[in-house]
């Protein structure tokens, strides 16, 4: 990994409610290289979602706040970034997709003014250019008689049709890093393949990395050369995709591939799937140790008292255990 | 919380008032004519000479009895319309709620105009001037603003008929009428609290208007509207008359806007809609 | 927007104005005797004219046959003859409405641009102290009667300080740029009662729209955009609020009208408002009903002009 794109260096995104500080991300480090596709997993509420709209600094401020960290992109850091700045790095430098692709998109204008919108805000075209670009997007991403379909509007696309749309402006930029939030947690399971695999095609022809933030372990399996899991806010292990599902250290990491169902091996052994026992803390007030420590078969007192830092096991493997 | 002690005030005010301050609203005194306020005469007096205080307090009950009155006119019918559409469905809740936004587009404000006009003069020879005038502003005010309580507690009632505890009591034999009583009827009281604390303050301005424009409680009853009417050509010289008057429409009516903002916020009717 | 959204439209139009016919001609029909029984009384009426009117009512016919030849008559702007004025109603009334029309459409226009920057200013930056200060502004705004705030209006720019002519006058009897002066002079006591009032509720419409707004997901895309919160703000989140607020102004039509007939009362602007004043304090009936209708046709019209804007701001609606 020469060439790092972004680099999260303990970035600490806080909110506060009415109760107090909720520390949805406290002190994550993420590495993204040039063209690499990271998978980011855990399950809901582990701060995955905050750490990427962080990047682009899509967090509602207030209740919002960045308490500390660095977000460096390309070697500079976007946190003190005015918005003006920010607004040069959005779409043009770094894009992202979301989960429901159902409201992403404004329904009271039609795709290709959405898409034309974005490309005459970072190059200069005309109205008409901005609109024939938009519909080279579209075909791109495969949406059939795509030159007539720029004049429709989103709720005359269906929910995979509509992500397909999210991806081609997402991409109209050529960004050099794709941030998907659960681009496919919305969708039935034929248009996830659909989806995902179009991302693959995308990546081969644009060369761009890919964030993929997911709680699927089997998508990550299939398309992120790296992947790091979150847990309650925190990273607790990253590795090399080989390395971590064939070899997980983490008791947490261990739990998630576990819950993972696999149609070979179950009609041979009649494994159980199994569950993670337990629910996640409280972000509100964390405990001082190991936050996974209450539902770990394995936790000691050395875990309850002190966070045990990230440590290496493996050529680009971490974790973040005391075992 | 502010605003119901001041709506509370007020309303003390109207009611024990004329206890206490004992001066005639019809006492007739030359001498006095357009005073400012003075001690013997707080708020100052009218172009008679008669006491602004005495006349604001016994008209305050008629405004707020119009009010109130108004509203529950308003609230019975909405309610009996709403549970009614809402029970039957098909076409006659289609046609009850065609008539209700049919009510929800006419012009209020000459169609009350309209009525008064018309039916004044047969109303009063019925219940007395008074008493006429009572009726007829009361029924008109309430009978144009149902529409919004009856909307709700149709919309209660869709939302709610199919709710388990509702299979229940219809499982066990219960009338639609008692459903409607004893289970839906409870549940929609939110939202009609509502909608009622606002039509009181509607229905204030609504009375407020018509005597304003000279065309609804004669000038023997000082309604605000009326004082307020009775006082606008005299501005230049006299403007207490006219501003005591309508700070008391103002003050009422805000109070009352707030506390249904209040109550808005506390009882939720979104969870309705 | 189709056509078959706008002629589906046009068609809906005409039950509810059938409606708002039926409504008027029912309380008509069930008033304490008869409303033209001061025609034969009335000696200023000639007696043609009273014996045509009462044969142009049929008042004899059976009830559906006399709402069938009174709608007729209204729909042809065959409004009688006012016995007050002593010229035909159509007449009157096409005299006095382009003066409503114009104080009605200047309030708006001044209540739009009034509230609609406070209300989104107000709703992008929620419970901060513009906010408050601008949602108890409007509290206060919308529980002024028109007819207390143009009592004070007057107090203050015409008693008080000389500023403001206190009433109307059709006829200023001047010319060029005297004559344009006075009349924005005399219009904006007027225009500002009835725009301010209707502005108060519209910043809280305005503001409750674009706080539903906001939150929505593809506000974040287009933040992510990097189009700027400028554009964010005026092309996704105004565009959109704006769909709920035209229904919630069409629905405030009616008490518009119930404030322009307040309005020209206090400042006795010569318009159809207080025209119906007038008409009912003198007995007029011909010219009550008449504006009533007027009215009805009117409220009914905003609402169509409602319908089209909310079809041609929302693309959802004109497909259905």
């Amino acid at each position: 990994m020469t060439d790092t794109l972004l680099d999260i260096r303990e970035l600490k995104t806080w909110f506060a409610t009415d109760d107090g500080m909720v520390r949805a991300v406290d002190g994550v480090d993420l590495k993204i290289g040039r063209g690499e596709t990271v998978g980011v997993v855990g399950e809901s509420g582990c701060g995955k979602t905050v750490t990427a709209r962080s990047v682009l600094k899509l967090i509602d401020m207030p209740p919002g706040r960045f308490e500390g960290g660095q977000i460096l992109w390309q070697g500079r850091d976007l946190l003190p970034l005015g918005a003006a700045e920010m607004d040069k790095i959005r779409a043009r430098e770094i894009a992202i997709i979301f989960q429901e692709p159902m409201t992403s998109l404004n329904p009271v204008y039609t795709v290709g003014a959405q898409i034309a919108e974005v490309l005459r805000e970072h190059e200069k075209l005309t109205r008409r250019q901005a609109i024939d670009r938009a519909a080279e997007m579209l075909s791109l991403v495969n949406i059939p008689n795509a030159k007539a379909r720029v004049h429709d509007y989103p709720h005359q696309f269906s929910g995979g049709m509509r992500q397909r749309v999210m991806i081609a402006l997402a991409l109209s930029c050529r960004p050099k890093l794709l941030i998907a939030d659960e681009p496919t947690t919305a969708l039935d399971v034929t248009i996830q393949a659909q989806i995902l695999e179009l991302m693959q095609e995308m990546k081969e022809r644009f060369g761009m990395a890919i964030m993929l933030i997911t709680h699927a372990m089997g998508v990550v399996a299939e398309t992120c050369q790296r992947v790091v899991v979150m847990y309650a806010g925190k990273v607790v292990e990253e590795a090399p995709a080989v390395a971590l599902f064939g070899n997980p250290r983490h008791p947490y990491t261990q739990g998630l591939i576990r819950s993972i169902p696999r149609v070979d091996r179950a009609a041979e052994h009649k494994e159980r799937l199994e569950a993670i026992q337990g629910t996640v803390p409280s972000l509100l007030n964390p405990p001082p140790g190991c936050r996974f420590a209450q539902r770990c078969r394995f936790a000691s007192d050395v875990c309850r008292q002190a966070m045990p830092p990230l440590k290496q096991v493996g050529p680009g493997h971490f974790v973040r255990c005391v075992l | 919380m502010a605003s119901a002690v001041v709506l509370l005030a007020i309303v003390l005010a109207v009611v024990l008032g004329p206890l206490v301050w004992r001066v005639p609203i019809n006492e007739i005194d030359f001498a006095a004519q357009l005073a400012g306020p003075s001690w013997a005469h707080p708020l100052g007096t009218d172009d008679l000479g008669q006491d602004i205080l005495a006349r604001l307090l016994y008209g305050g009950r008629i405004s707020i009895a119009v009010g109130l009155c108004a509203m529950l006119v308003a609230a019975v019918v909405g309610v009996l319309v709403g549970a009614i559409a809402g029970m039957s469905r098909g076409s006659v809740d289609a046609a009850l709620m065609w008539l209700a936004d049919l009510f929800l587009s006419l012009p209020q404000l000459p169609l009350l105009l309209l009525i008064i006009y018309l039916f004044r003069g047969a109303l009063t020879s019925v219940f007395g001037s008074q008493g006429g005038i009572f009726v007829m502003v009361v029924a008109v005010i309430g009978g144009l603003r149902w529409m919004q309580v009856a909307r709700l507690v149709r919309a209660q009632i869709l939302s709610i008929r199919e709710k388990e505890f509702i299979e229940a009591a219809r499982a066990l034999g219960a009338s639609k009428v008692r459903q409607v009583v004893r289970h839906i009827l409870p549940n929609a009281m939110g939202p009609v609290i509502v909608a009622g604390t606002i039509d009181v303050a509607a229905a204030i301005i609504a009375e407020s208007t018509l005597s304003f424009l000279g065309l609804g409680f004669p000038p023997d009853i000082p309604t605000w509207g009326r004082v307020l009417f009775d006082a606008k050509d005299t501005l230049d010289v006299a403007p207490h008359w006219a501003l005591f008057s309508g700070a008391a429409i103002f003050l009422t009516v805000l109070s009352i806007n707030f506390i249904g903002d209040g109550l808005r916020d506390a009882l939720d009717p979104r969870r309705v809609l | 927007m189709s056509r078959q959204y706008l002629i589906r439209r046009l068609l809906i139009a005409i039950p509810s104005l059938l409606g708002i016919s039926i409504v008027l001609f029912t309380v008509l029909a069930l008033a304490p005797g008869d409303p033209f029984g001061e025609l034969a009384s009335n000696p200023a009426i000639p007696p043609e004219v009273a014996a045509s009117l009462r044969a142009k009512f049929g008042l004899d016919d059976p009830v559906w046959i006399r709402y069938m030849h009174w709608l007729v008559a209204m729909v042809h702007g065959d409004w009688g003859f006012s016995f007050a004025s002593r010229i035909n109603v159509d007449t009157l009334i096409l005299q006095r409405l382009p003066t409503t029309l114009i104080v009605i459409g200047a309030a708006q226009i001044l209540a739009i641009i009034v509230a609609l920057p406070v209300g989104v200013l107000a709703g992008t930056r929620p419970y901060s102290i513009f906010d408050q200060v601008a949602n108890t502004l409007a509290f206060i705004g919308f529980s002024l009667p028109t007819f207390f705030t143009g009592l004070l209006l007057i107090l203050i720019f015409s008693v008080r300080l000389d500023w403001l002519p206190m009433v109307y006058r059709a006829d200023l009897g001047s010319t060029g740029w005297t004559w344009f002066v006075a009349e924005i002079k005399q219009s904006i006591m007027p225009v500002a009662v009835l725009g301010l009032f209707q502005g108060a509720s519209l910043v809280r419409y305005v503001r409750s729209a674009v706080l539903d707004v906001v939150r929505l997901d593809y506000v974040t895309t287009a933040r992510s955009k990097g189009i700027g919160e400028r554009k964010v703000i005026t092309r996704h989140v105004v565009r959109t609020a704006l769909i709920p607020v035209v229904t919630l102004v069409a629905l405030q039509m009616p008490v518009v009208f119930g404030g322009a007939i307040v309005t020209e009362q206090i400042f006795r602007v010569p318009g159809i408002g207080s025209l119906l004043i007038s008409a009912m304090l003198s007995n007029d009936t011909p010219v009550v009903m008449a504006v009533t209708f007027v009215f009805a046709c009117l409220v009914v019209l905003f609402n169509l002009i409602a319908d089209i804007l909310y079809g041609w701001l929302d693309p959802r609606i004109a497909y259905r």
